[in-house]
């Protein structure tokens, strides 16, 4: 495939892409928004691709070591912090009176 | 692993991405969501590592053991009361990454001159250049939320000339580089400027505009991952960039739409210091304090009482003390709700999470649309740690800086009591008139003490 070709569809993926997101989000209720915030914020830690890509060259030069080392620290920080964050707030979200376990304020 | 087959299954995680975010819609379905997410983000991580040109060695295996551990640490550490620092954190290491990628990209591709084309250029500089501002800017909001640095806004004369010199330099960078130019220098410039202008354009914004802000750097890490995704030539990438770019921009206008103010004005504006009190009246007339007991009375022999929680309740952390108070009152008979403003807080839907974690039932917690015309009905209406989103003058002083904010109308309660810590203006730096107001009464200390203190007494009543 010619190059400006595959910039083409990817653009057509991008602009489809942000019409989805805004389709499915405005979906989400005020109530929600910080777990949406830090759903998100996970979601973008799919940038470790790109970072595996990088820490994962064979003979990297000292540049390219190091930065995809740390590249790959924060992108796996980003991703495994944010689903975890996020689902420790979800958890909370509870409907009227479960019978609840009292006693565990941290 | 065959091409086909890979991008087949980078499909499967674009697919749970989506998933998640369309089970946030209700919040029976969104802790599977959660999952859903994390699942595709695992069938990404394993279909990366099979890559023939990945190479798994140290700097995979390290650099993944030690961001996995940190994050992990530090997402279940984190009280409820710190989360906004913490989506503020995790957002910014994630354009951090983003920013690095780009670096190393253009590092092994630009040796040989022409190789590049030039979209490829014009995307490594955006990734760079966004992914800096955002790691930076990320920082620097943590640091104010975790009170490192003042919370008000930093100003200093020329600033807004220092910014768009700075910004201008850094666009001619990349306009060079752009140009193929394709100097390794430029791009080094390009992410030292604009971690630069990260730290200075959010050093001026103050603590309560943070909600705009983090999702506004929410929204810059979405766009520098879809950047990336046209380096790296992965529509995993750009898809994902631009579902949280959509995300953050959606956020960004609505906290903007909550506070009746342009994103423009939120983030050169930095009012507070500067402007505030320019043209607005002066508060007079006389505070009446009273005690907890005087209170307690009043919520006891109330038929309909509405809570309106601020920051101040995140900051004493209350949250715990108010549920018990709302559960003494529910248990006489008096029905309790939450009025939530949208910009209460630090980061969009603060309160709704804090109140969570104390197990409010999220069917009490009502928005502003919802509860404000409820107020006039209200017998007490208990203000805890909440100023800006209750001030009258949003509404009747056309000299207010916050003139044309939409606020809940606490004020039509027949009584209205408000938790402060003292008289202090809040975090606008902006005099309220509901606090003179006839109806109502102070209760000072700090928030969790007098919320204990009511317990304490309604239980005795």
């Amino acid at each position: 495939m010619s190059h400006f070709a595959q910039l083409v569809i990817e653009l057509t993926i991008l602009a489809l892409a942000v019409f989805l997101g805004i389709e499915v989000i405005s979906k989400v209720p005020t109530l929600l928004h910080t777990p949406l915030m830090s759903g998100t914020n996970a979601i973008h830690g799919i940038v470790i691709v790109g970072a595996m890509l990088v820490a994962g060259v064979a003979d990297p030069d000292l540049l390219t070591g190091w930065v995809g080392f740390i590249a790959m620290i924060l992108a796996a920080a980003n991703v495994v912090g944010g689903f975890v964050v996020t689902d420790r707030m979800l958890e909370m979200f509870k409907k009227r009176e479960p019978p609840k376990p009292k006693g565990d304020e941290t | 692993m065959n091409q086909n087959l890979s991008h087949l299954l980078y499909l499967v995680t674009i697919i749970c991405f989506i998933l998640a975010l369309r089970f946030l819609s209700s919040p029976t379905t969104a802790r599977r969501g959660n999952w859903i997410g994390a699942a595709g983000m695992a069938v990404a991580i394993g279909v990366t590592l099979a890559q023939s040109s990945v190479h798994i060695g140290w700097r995979i295996l390290v650099g993944g053991a030690i961001g996995a551990v940190f994050g992990a640490v530090g997402a279940r550490r984190v009280k409820m009361t710190a989360m906004p620092q913490m989506v503020a954190l995790f957002n910014g290491v994630g354009g951090g990454a983003a920013a690095l990628v780009s670096l190393s990209e253009f590092h092994n591709l630009a040796p040989e001159p022409g190789h590049l084309h030039g979209d490829i250029e014009l995307a490594i500089v955006l990734s760079a250049l966004i992914g800096s501002v955002s790691f930076a800017g990320s920082m620097i909001a943590f640091a104010k939320l975790q009170e490192l640095i003042q919370g008000r806004p930093i100003t200093y004369p020329g600033q807004q000339f220092v910014n768009l010199a700075l910004f201008a330099a850094i666009v001619v960078a990349g306009g060079a580089i752009i140009a193929h130019s394709e100097q390794q220098w430029l791009i080094v410039a390009i992410i030292l400027g604009s971690l630069v202008f990260g730290v200075l354009f959010v050093l001026p914004i103050g603590g309560a505009d943070m909600p705009v802000v983090i999702s506004l750097l929410n929204a810059f890490t979405g766009l520098a991952a879809a950047a990336t995704g046209f380096e790296l030539d992965s529509n995993v990438l750009i898809v994902s960039g631009a579902l949280v770019g959509a995300s953050g921009t959606l956020l960004t206008t609505l906290m903007g739409r909550a506070m009746n103010r342009s994103i423009g004005n939120v983030l050169f504006g930095a009012f507070g210091a500067v402007q505030a009190g320019a043209g607005a009246a002066a508060v007079e007339g006389n505070i009446r304090s009273v005690n907890a007991e005087d209170v307690a009375i009043m919520l006891a022999y109330a038929q309909k009482v509405i809570v309106v929680p601020g920051y101040g309740m995140a900051v004493a952390q209350a949250q715990h003390a108010v549920a018990e108070l709302a559960d003494a009152l529910e248990k006489k008979g008096i029905s309790v709700d939450y009025a939530i403003h949208p910009v209460a807080g630090r980061m969009p839907g603060h309160m709704n999470v804090l109140l969570a974690e104390a197990n409010v039932p999220y069917t009490a917690l009502k928005e502003m649309d919802e509860i404000n015309p409820e107020f006039a009905q209200t017998d007490v209406a208990l203000v805890i740690g909440a100023n800006d989103v209750v001030n009258t003058a949003a509404t009747n002083d056309p000299g207010s800086p916050i003139h044309g904010m939409p606020i809940l109308n606490a004020g039509l309660a027949k009584q209205v009591i408000v938790l402060k810590r003292s008289m202090n203006t809040g975090f606008a730096g902006i005099d309220n008139p509901l606090f003179v107001q006839d109806n109502t009464a102070m209760l000072f200390g700090d928030a969790k003490d007098s919320v204990l203190k009511l317990v304490a007494a309604v239980k005795a009543l």
